[in-house]
């Protein structure tokens, strides 16, 4: 490129505004406590409507809520996880609204003094670690569930998810692209998972997502008008759903039109976002202390002792896998990202020191069994032990890595060990000399013209030869063998 | 405003406007006669003229108090309480179908 025409791109690039993207997101993660915070009725999902209720959570007079212990315990190892100043004093205000899935017109939130304070989450996406700050995470309820009959022109509402337990964790305004909001929910809901407070199933609504999103010149520091994304409901949803509110903000920009501070939907079937109808008034939730709850007061040594019972978390798990198993780091971060599938490796691990072919088997065959069968790893029918036993026949050379496969699929099948399966099918491999002998000898006579061939000079017949030979022992030869004999028996017939 | 002619306040008495009443009712989705809205704009007016009454108190070394009662940390355990039954959850519902409470129709 010449420096004319470098410049001319410069003087396009700043005819045209430069965009940077502002993302700001904030996760609903439902607690994995057995009742509701503020009341006795179970927190489960689905069932019939209206069964899981009470006077409290339906909102009649005169009841007092009263906080759920393990709820408060789960919202502070959350918080822990998530590097949060978590607070020795909060309280639990009222968020003043009307709508119908809502029977008290008020939602217990936190307002002023939030249960954790700032936090932060180091986002490793792509070769790269950012900090991605967190303003807040505080308890909340949850609300109703609407069911609507457009056609006969009314709505139900069924109050069995109303007082379920929410973490909400609201992040700084510093992601820069859909690709680093996905990433950061995936890592918030890896880390939930692995200390064990939330399910964290975006399908059954234990993990929801709302975005908030703006676009600003590049090199300036004020925010712009900011567009609220409600109704995504996969990471894939998030994904696209930002990709095209940036784009339709980038176009009204640069047409001169104004951004609306508004909420809008997202519709997955179309994937574009849809304005809902706009409030006449702008929210005004009137927040002022719940007089019916008291406050949290928190001692250091309580808030000491949950913090030294989490886990070992994702990341510096698959750091410690790439050390102490010489993992590549794509291994490592796929076996650390569910607890369950990091502790299945270590598991087998502690049995045998092929660790890369450990994870191969673990991350090839097994999670593909896994994924096909739609089975958990929790749920695998073949144990870390099983498979500890499988690599070690291999190992040895009981088996060639292409029978490991079919014992595999059978010890997936049956639950049996490596061992048995191969007993009963009769795939231990072939390393008699004698027997291998006969049929090499066989192989030779019946292929005069491979073996002309390779005698010949052609050293690819080889290859023919061996497949030929695999074949009349259905695959049990020892390779080595094979190719040791064969070699031996084409030179000195 | 009505209440400000009827009573004459000075300037430093005049707490709330008749738009301020029409915005708190609306948000508490009161809809208000003239009438209504002239009385219960003085009466709220009032309670702001009595409440700045605290103002006279030196207040800044005291922390906000978030709870009136000596009170806190007051938990349950995470144990399963039977509540009420569909059809008991149901009973005082002026509309209900297929086990749902039902309303006007609302659509996001």
């Amino acid at each position: 490129m010449t420096t004319k025409h470098r410049h001319e791109t410069n003087l396009i690039f700043s005819k045209k505004k430069l965009y940077e993207t502002v993302i700001g997101l904030e996760v609903h993660v439902q607690l994995k406590s057995r009742t509701k915070i503020f009341c006795g009725c179970a927190a489960g999902s689905g069932g019939e409507p209206n069964t899981r209720v009470c006077p409290i959570c339906l909102g009649f007079p005169g009841v007092l809520p009263v906080l759920n212990r393990k709820v408060l315990e789960l919202a502070v190892r959350a918080g822990l996880a998530l590097n949060c100043e978590v607070s020795e004093f909060s309280k639990f205000d009222r968020k003043n609204y009307f709508y119908p899935d809502l029977p008290k017109a008020y939602q217990i939130s936190q307002f002023d003094l939030p249960l954790n304070g700032p936090g932060y989450l180091d986002l490793r996406l792509e070769g790269k670690t950012r900090r991605i700050g967190i303003t807040r995470a505080h308890l909340e309820e949850d609300a109703g569930k609407l069911v609507h009959f457009e056609n006969d022109g009314f709505s139900g509402v069924d109050y069995n998810r109303t007082g379920v337990p929410l973490l909400e964790i609201v992040s700084d305004p510093d992601l820069r692209s859909p690709r680093e909001a996905s990433g950061y929910l995936k890592a918030i809901r890896s880390i939930m998972r692995y200390i064990d407070v939330s399910d964290c199933d975006m399908e059954k609504g234990s993990f929801r997502c709302d975005a908030n999103i703006s676009l600003r010149p590049v090199g300036s520091e004020k925010l712009g008008v900011k567009v609220e994304i409600k109704n995504m409901n996969s990471f894939k949803g998030v994904e696209r759903a930002i990709a095209y509110e940036v784009e339709r903000q980038r176009e009204a920009l640069e047409s001169g039109e104004e951004i609306i501070q508004e909420t809008r939907l997202y519709n997955a079937d179309s994937q574009k976002t849809f304005s809902m109808r706009s409030k006449e008034e702008a929210h005004d939730y009137r927040y002022f202390p719940d007089p019916d709850l008291t406050p949290i007061v928190l001692e250091r040594e309580w808030i000491e002792g949950i913090r030294s019972s989490l886990p070992e978390l994702p990341d510096p798990r698959g750091d410690r896998f790439q050390e102490q198993y010489g993992l590549p780091e794509y291994d490592a971060g796929v076996l650390t990202a569910e607890r369950q599938l990091a502790d299945y490796f270590e598991a087998a691990a502690a049995l045998t020191t092929k660790y890369k072919t450990l994870s191969n088997w673990i991350m090839v065959e097994l999670l593909g069994k896994l994924n096909e069968a739609d089975l958990e790893i929790k749920d695998s029918p073949v144990s870390p032990i099983q498979m500890a036993g499988l690599i070690s026949l291999i190992e040895k050379g009981a088996i060639s890595g292409k029978i490991g496969k079919q014992v595999f699929a059978e010890m997936f099948k049956t639950g049996k060990e490596a061992e048995v399966v191969v007993e009963e099918k009769g795939l231990l491999q072939i390393s008699d000399t004698g027997e291998l002998d006969r049929i090499v000898e066989e192989v030779i006579s019946n292929n005069p013209g491979p073996v002309d061939d390779y005698r010949g000079g052609k050293k690819q017949a080889l290859g023919f030869l061996v497949g030929q030979i695999m074949k009349a022992t259905r695959g049990k030869a020892n390779p080595g063998l094979v190719n040791q004999l064969l070699r031996d028996k084409l030179y000195n017939p | 405003m009505p209440w400000e002619k009827e009573r004459n306040m000075t300037e430093k008495q005049k707490k709330i406007s008749l738009l301020d009443v029409e915005k708190v009712a609306g948000l508490a989705r009161l809809g208000l006669t003239p009438e209504e809205k002239a009385k219960l704009g003085g009466q709220l007016n009032d309670i702001l003229v009595y409440m700045e009454k605290l103002d006279e108190l030196e207040t800044s070394g005291i922390e906000p108090l978030a709870h009136i009662l000596p009170l806190q940390n007051v938990l349950r355990e995470d144990r399963v309480r039977e509540g009420l039954s569909q059809e008991q959850a149901l009973w005082n519902a002026p509309e209900k179908k297929d086990g749902l409470f039902k309303v006007p129709l609302v659509l996001e």
